[in-house]
């Protein structure tokens, strides 16, 4: 059973078609699902063997290898398809998990308040005290070179944003009657927020998250562009372009991989601002109006 | 000086909000527009003033003196628009910018429509600000509006009205967001300044309690047409329409007189 | 727009003129703010301290050689030159006593204090996130207040996808093709560093090499040094031109909605006066928070641009003393940066005490 606050306006659902005809939602989708798929699919469609070195060094883009190859022979294309594995999965993996750990622990926070809120919220601005990037790099060299780590470290440095988000709901939705009828009725704690607050805090954290898989897709690669990440051979997006800073004037090493990456970020970022506005009920209906 | 609004129709985005609005102001004599939410009420008063929101269309006339305030180029427009025709809005909280000072918010369109120069313009500032009977208006002057409290916020906001000394006044629902121990208060002193400066106004409200405490004549709307109209003793008395009927009967026994 | 709208010197108290003593809220106001710094900064050492010392990392592995660290003698010797033998309480009482002299210890790669270190690359960096902030803010607050003003327009439509790509931009990367494309390709720009090695620095008065050079009146130093300045500014600005474009579009539509706007223009106010005095200044407070902010991520791109233009900053430092786990150095540069980002914060509440009245009161 849910419990829907009566006074939200209507379903993320329920809104989601409407959104659908921007043609910046369409882009996106289309862009996002077209990397979905490649990632999928990429052991098919690559033409060559990631890893392998067996073709001419660094030859421009052209038949046979459209993306060029680089300082070690490896077909790019091929690279920046499997890369897709690499960077897709994972950055999904990272949102899911701030978005998880962060928005309990902002829950929490919110909903039992006075020591616990103290303690989170006094954490999560230690966080927010140092810029990301550099943050994320101190984590992630302290723990030793790796992708996991560096998720880890980026891990470290997004919670904090959902735990506030989540925060700021749930303090808004626990004091509205529906919450406190469903205590009277004898919910238990637990049940309280998993019924009635939780699935009414969901829509935004929805929309922030979709927002940050892009940001989350920029500091991984740029942890491994810095050498704090994947590690070589690995087909990694940014390790490329780190590759290609070397080999600069063979413009198409680090070029494919970047766009790759910028196509990535763009998609959801279309996605996740669409979502926005479907979700804000001023901008909702006036996208409800157009379409009529 | 009257104010003609003839015939006014409004829609916005295919809506129909104003079915052809007929209203009348004159010189020295308050016009209550009492009416639900959703009437149009509030929309004719935008409408006057050329506030109606993003994507409305409007035909008909709103004739000020000799000109159509509809067909008016905006500039000219502008010049009305506080120079000759007035509006309080309802929440003092909202429609006063938080970050000026009262001052500031009371001189500047007397400087840019009377030309006056920054003391004189404080000077008729403070002068006004007595007459609305703001204690200590001087020191007032240099405040913010988060300094006063609701009563007097809206006070101010009727002295910012009367600064350059429009000939119509426009108050869309000016007691309804204050307490009901402040309302008489406010209520007469728009009566006084009515009587004392000769304007026209036009009080749009849902409380007909207000209305029949200062209003001369009385128009009640629904669904963007005026269903009444006439003077006050005669609508509350005895109403025509039934929906008017219906208005008073809604209303316990006491209020209206 | 006329005169400044409102008597910013002279600004009567809130409160009353006590017998004596005039209690000015905006005083007030900025004196608890800067102590709540002071707390924050110290809270800062404690938090770099901590952080760098309590990392699964040993610094020993990381700066010894293989030989070494094969020798218990020698990692015992290396460990009690560098304090790490002593409990930790003491080693931070000690951090905290050599920072009030001013010195953070010394830095393993460069062998030099790292107070030096620090106090030749922190201006390098200063130099490019300052220009880079400018240049985001005038054109990030341009850009949003077109796009709010043209809403659903065409120019709004336009903004709103170019904004889009900007925060989608691969900051690294786009440092690499700028470089590419303007320096090798089309030898626009000058490749790297911050002047032209021919011409030679002017004599460092603040850090800043285009301050130097007018303070010097040299002007070919100062067009070369500008010149160096422009690609990776730009391209550490992009990504915050586009949050800002972004982000003042929707601050100043929410305050074209506000009652006091609708009532400024039913006084008859100009167009021109309502824009710079009703609707930015208040739309301005929430785009100044997010220009802080972006100053940090603005901190943190210069990270990833400085080693491809050759910028001698504190991006390329604290890279390299994190990956060789140079501890003094990266407690120093965590401190620094950490103390800027406090400086900018504080800025930015100082800014909302000025515009805003309401702020003051807290």
């Amino acid at each position: 059973m849910r419990r829907r606050d009566p006074l939200a306006r209507g379903g993320l659902l329920r809104r989601l078609p409407q959104a659908w005809r921007q043609p910046l939602a369409v882009t996106g989708a289309v862009l996002a699902v077209a990397w979905l798929v490649i990632a999928l699919v990429a052991p098919v469609l690559a033409p060559h063997d990631p890893l392998a070195q067996d073709l001419p060094r660094l030859a421009a883009p052209g038949p046979g290898h459209w993306f060029g190859t680089d300082q070690l022979g490896r077909d790019i294309l091929s690279r920046v398809m499997y890369g897709a594995r690499v960077s897709i999965p994972l950055t999904l993996l990272l949102v899911a998990l701030s978005v998880l750990i962060g928005g309990l622990l902002g829950a929490c926070a919110g909903y039992f308040g006075r020591w616990v809120d103290e303690t989170i919220m006094r954490v999560a601005d230690l966080v927010f005290a140092f810029p990301t990037v550099i943050l994320a790099m101190v984590v992630a060299a302290a723990l030793g070179a790796s992708l996991t780590n560096a998720v880890l470290a980026v891990l470290v440095v997004a919670w904090p944003a959902y735990a506030r988000v989540t925060r700021g709901l749930v303090l808004g939705v626990r004091e509205r009657e529906f919450v406190l009828s469903g205590r009277l009725l004898g919910f238990s704690v637990w049940r309280s927020l998993r019924v009635d607050v939780l699935p009414n805090v969901t829509g935004p954290v929805l929309v922030l998250a979709t927002l940050d898989i892009g940001t989350a897709l920029l500091l991984l690669s740029g942890l491994s562009f810095l050498g704090l990440g994947a590690k070589p051979p690995s087909p990694e997006w940014g390790a490329m372009v780190a590759s290609g800073v070397e080999v600069f004037d063979s413009w198409w090493v680090a070029t494919f991989p970047g766009l790759a990456i910028l196509t990535v970020v763009l998609a959801f970022n279309f996605l996740g601002d669409t979502l926005r506005d479907a979700l804000d009920p001023r901008t909702a209906r006036a996208i409800k109006e157009r379409a009529l | 000086m009257t104010l003609d609004i003839a015939g006014l129709k409004v829609t916005i985005g295919g809506k129909d909000i104003l079915r052809g609005v007929d209203l009348r102001l004159e010189a020295g004599k308050v016009h209550g527009l009492a009416g639900e939410s959703g009437s149009g009420k509030t929309m004719t008063g935008l409408a006057v003033l050329g506030l109606l929101p993003h994507g409305a269309k409007a035909s008909g006339s709103i004739t000020l003196g000799e000109r159509d305030l509809l067909r008016l180029p905006p500039k000219e427009l502008n010049r009305v628009r506080g120079g000759e025709v007035a509006m309080v809005f309802q929440d003092p909280a909202t429609s006063l910018h938080p970050m000026l000072t009262i001052g500031t918010q009371l001189t500047e369109h007397m400087r840019h429509h009377l030309r006056l120069g920054k003391a004189e313009a404080r000077e008729r500032a403070i002068e006004l600000l007595g007459k609305v009977r703001i204690p200590g208006p001087a020191e007032a002057y240099g405040r913010f509006p988060h300094q006063f409290s609701g009563g007097m916020r809206q006070r101010i906001a009727i002295a910012i009205a009367l600064a350059c000394s429009p000939k119509v006044l426009i108050a869309d629902e000016p007691t309804t967001a204050l307490d009901v121990t402040v309302q008489a208060g406010v209520l007469r002193l728009l009566r006084g300044l009515c009587d004392e400066l000769g304007l026209a106004v036009l009080l749009v409200t849902h409380d007909l309690g207000v209305m029949s405490a200062v209003a001369d004549e009385v128009s009640v709307m629904k669904d963007g047409l005026v269903v009444e109209s006439g003077p006050r003793g005669r609508v509350l008395r005895e109403p025509e329409h039934a929906y008017t009927r219906a208005l008073l009967d809604s209303l316990p026994d006491t209020e209206v007189r | 727009m006329s005169e400044t709208p409102e008597p910013a010197a002279g600004r009567s108290a809130a409160g009353s003129k006590e017998k004596g003593r005039v209690r000015h809220p905006l005083a007030r106001f900025l004196v608890r703010r800067v102590l709540l710094a002071v707390l924050m900064a110290w809270g800062i050492t404690l938090v770099t301290f901590v952080l760098t010392n309590l990392v699964p990392g040993d610094p020993v592995a990381a700066n010894l050689g293989q030989r070494a660290l094969g020798d218990p003698a020698i990692v015992a010797q290396w460990r009690a030159d560098h304090g790490l033998d002593k409990p930790l309480w003491q080693q931070y009482l000690l951090h905290l006593q050599g920072l009030v002299q001013g010195d953070l210890g010394t830095s393993q790669q460069s062998h030099r204090p790292v107070s030096q270190d620090l106090a030749e690359y922190v201006p390098a960096t200063l130099e490019l996130a300052g220009a880079a902030i400018l240049v985001s803010l005038v054109l990030g607050v341009a850009f949003g207040v077109i796009a709010a003003l043209r809403r659903d327009r065409l120019p709004d439509h336009t903004l709103r996808v170019l904004s889009l790509i900007g925060i989608s931009v691969p900051t690294f990367w786009l440092a690499l093709v700028a470089f590419y494309v303007f320096f090798y390709r089309l030898q626009l720009t000058p490749g790297s560093g911050r002047v032209d090695a021919a011409l030679g620095a002017a004599p460092p008065v603040t850090g800043l090499a285009t301050v130097d050079a007018l303070l010097a009146g040299r002007w070919d130093i100062f067009t070369s040094a500008v010149g160096h300045l422009i690609t990776p500014a730009l391209v550490l600005a992009l990504y915050t031109i586009g949050l800002l474009t972004r982000f003042t579009r929707s601050a100043v539509l929410e305050v074209l909605g506000q009652d006091y706007v609708r009532a400024a223009r039913a006084k008859g106010l100009p167009g021109r006066t309502i824009l710079f005095r009703y609707v930015l200044r208040s739309a301005l407070v929430p785009v100044i928070t997010v220009a802080g902010l972006a100053f940090g991520s603005l901190l943190s791109g210069t990270v990833l641009v400085e080693a491809i233009f050759a910028w001698p900053g504190i991006g390329q430092y604290a890279y390299k003393s994190a990956t060789t786990l140079d501890l003094p150095a990266v407690m120093g540069v965590g401190l620094v940066v950490g103390v800027v980002y406090l400086v900018i914060n504080l800025i930015v509440d100082v800014l909302y005490g000025v515009i805003d009245p309401r702020v003051r009161l807290q």
